[in-house]
């Protein structure tokens, strides 16, 4: 693997996303959803960081929140070596041309009634207001085929496309100015097999030609270990580990995460039947009353009396992995 | 001579559409016996689903199914659904990936779980709402008796998955089919409800239809396995021969495409170029042409047949017969 830079392209510390919700009855007490509860970690330069967890656990909340879609309620997003939380949209504007992303759904994230020329085009429209018409169609028909779509079928719709095709028509128009940053939420959740690793493919052409970084927000634990180089794994909204792929998959510290890996099918029968398992039991609590102590003990097979009671800090354990555990040394 | 618990046999599923007939399924043939779990793979618009959906009766109203669809000795294909209703929920069950859509929002789960016992059991309502409530407990639902007084929406994912099994197993059936039942769920419940599947297997002997894109829930839970493409059969064999020496360039192509949780990946990954084919459209000659990496003249002119390599084991590929 390369020397990762010194410099991060994004650090984020602390970062909280809280939604109040209306309290239970019509004169009960406004309740907290603790979406995302102090995340803290850095981004280099052409790097992709994985972001896995189960649904509710926070993960695309982060990714919004990180490109101010949503604000956060408390904590810093330094980009570029400046705090962003709190930046009026006007003054976000010239940001976004660097901060894309890319939704799961890749029809339902397309205008039906643009054509695919002009959604593509939008961002060029929007930020590179000089451009000329001309300019614009041509830079549209060299993204195109950059991601593998036909240039003459700028002037077609969004429905006349296939899933897959969909999926490079957002990877179009997230790539069309060039950002340095592209967070993307479950990208290949959608598509088939075969298709899916197409769109891998293209990202990782991408990355590498562009010298993009990469969140790669996920629920599949095999994409991510192709694709990322660290991984960050959350559960209702606090980090359970952060370590690089390597670490992550051969040696993970943290109960969940083991459990996160170890649930995963191998597409193999032998090694399937054979391997070691560890089933968690029941399903992920209600963010907006989380347990005391760890948030994952009432899950983990290992927990203690001391996890109900006191919160894990996250400890370091090498140069890039980091863990929150009270028991991570002794299992 | 059947023991054989459902055989079906020249499986064709037409629907009409404006755009003209399109075959979802055409000439599918395979049997289930006891106790046995079936893999069925393709990709969407395989026919995967249409299949079982013709075997069920379930097919929408512009569907029209033909061939013979065996339950032991009895044909059941294009029953009246007062005939069927004899037999499905009662020996054949089937439970579909969005549990959600598959309950009835307004109904408590004790009435949506009694019902069918009172009806084709004939138990009492206090009979039938024990008998659930054991169902409920088995599949692993945490405080049954309370919770089967429930709303469907009271219930998480996982937890609805866990109902609707549950449902479906009410009668004891001897054949379960799943239609990609764990793929809305996250890994560590899908690792719960296979866990639940593999128990009924053993416990009850109960012979399980997996319908699934996944091909690592296939590896662990399959004995056998029918791979489709373009609404035909391509490839079936046991589960070892279909992982560790598959024929069909397809079978090939989509183990090798895809990612795997215990290897590292240094280079690209393997793509199946191109898309998977338009029903309505489909080539002259193989269904596959266009993405095979082995394509030769021939299989543009025609189309090749289920060739038999093995005992059970057959690849509808001109690979097989040589030149």
């Amino acid at each position: 693997m390369n020397a990762i830079p010194e410099t991060p392209l994004l650090s984020v510390r602390d970062l909280r996303v809280h939604f109040s919700l209306p309290g239970k009855g019509l004169f009960g007490k406004p309740r907290t959803l603790k979406a995302v509860d102090g995340v803290d970690f850095d981004l280099f330069p052409g790097e992709t960081l994985g972001i896995v967890g189960e649904s509710g656990c926070g993960k695309s909340t982060l990714g919004r929140a990180i490109l101010q879609l949503i604000p956060p309620t408390a904590g810093q997003v330094v980009w570029l070596g400046k705090d962003i939380v709190g930046t009026r949209d006007r003054d976000l504007q010239p940001l976004r041309r660097d901060l894309q992303i890319i939704f799961q759904d890749p029809l339902a994230s397309l205008n039906p009634r643009m054509t695919i020329g002009e959604i593509i085009a939008e961002p060029l429209v929007t930020h590179k207001a000089d451009l000329g018409k001309a300019e614009i169609r041509n830079r549209v028909k060299t993204m195109m085929a950059r991601v593998g779509l036909l240039p003459q079928m700028i002037n077609r719709y969004p429905h006349e496309f296939s899933g897959g095709q969909c999926q490079r028509i957002g990877i179009a128009r997230a790539m069309i100015l060039e950002p340095k940053l592209i967070v993307c939420d479950e990208p290949v959740s959608a598509l088939d097999v075969s298709i899916q690793a197409q769109i891998v493919n293209l990202l990782q052409d991408l990355q590498r030609d562009f010298g993009l970084s990469m969140l790669f927000i996920s629920h599949d634990l095999s994409v991510v270990r192709h694709i990322c180089q660290r991984i960050l794994v959350l559960y209702l909204g606090n980090v359970m580990e952060l370590a690089d792929r390597d670490t992550i998959y051969a040696a993970p510290k943290h109960p969940y995460t083991k459990a996160l890996i170890s649930a995963v099918p191998i597409p193999d029968p032998e090694l399937e039947r054979s391997k070691e398992r560890i089933v968690l039991k029941g399903d992920l609590p209600s963010p907006i009353n989380p347990p005391s102590g760890c948030v994952f003990r009432t899950r983990c097979p290992f927990a203690k009396e001391k996890c109900a009671t006191d919160i894990p800090m996250i400890e370091t354990l090498g140069p890039s992995h980091q863990v929150a555990c009270h028991f991570h040394g002794r299992m | 001579m059947s023991q054989h618990i459902l055989t079906v046999d020249n499986l064709t599923t037409r629907f009409a559409t404006p755009d003209g007939e399109v075959e979802a399924v055409n000439a599918v043939s395979f049997h289930i016996d006891p106790g046995e779990t079936l893999g069925v793979v393709g990709e969407s618009g395989s026919g995967k689903t249409q299949i079982f959906m013709s075997v069920m009766g379930l097919l929408s109203k512009n569907g029209k199914a033909s061939g013979s669809v065996r339950y032991k000795d009895a044909e059941i294909l294009n029953l009246a659904p007062a005939k069927l209703n004899k037999i499905r929920g009662v020996t054949m069950s089937m439970i579909f990936q969005d549990p959600m859509t598959s309950l009835n929002p307004f109904l408590k789960i004790s009435k949506q779980m009694t019902e069918v016992l009172v009806e084709h059991r004939g138990y009492s309502e206090e009979k039938a709402l024990k008998h659930a409530v054991n169902m409920l407990d088995r599949v692993g639902i945490p405080g049954a008796a309370q919770r089967v007084h429930m709303y469907p929406h009271e219930f998480s994912g996982g937890m609805r998955q866990r109902v609707m099994i549950a449902m479906a197993l009410l009668c004891d059936p001897e054949v379960l089919i799943a239609d990609e039942p764990t793929t809305a769920l996250d890994v560590t419940v899908q690792a719960q409800i296979l866990d639940l599947l593999r128990d009924l297997k053993k416990d009850f002997n109960t012979a399980i239809v997996m319908i699934t894109h996944d091909l690592g829930v296939v590896a662990g839970l399959c004995d056998r396995v029918m791979v489709m493409y373009g609404g035909r059969v391509v490839e079936t064999g046991n589960v070892r021969d279909i992982f560790y020496d598959s024929h069909h360039p397809y079978t090939e192509g989509l183990l090798k495409s895809m990612p795997r949780i215990d290897r590292a990946h240094e280079q690209k990954m393997y793509a199946i170029p191109g898309q998977p084919p338009n029903l309505q459209n489909l080539p002259s000659g193989c269904a596959y042409q266009e993405r095979c990496d082995y394509v030769q003249n021939r299989c543009t002119q025609s189309r090749p047949v289920l060739y038999d390599i093995a005992q059970g084991r057959a690849s509808a590929c001109f690979r097989e017969v040589g030149e």
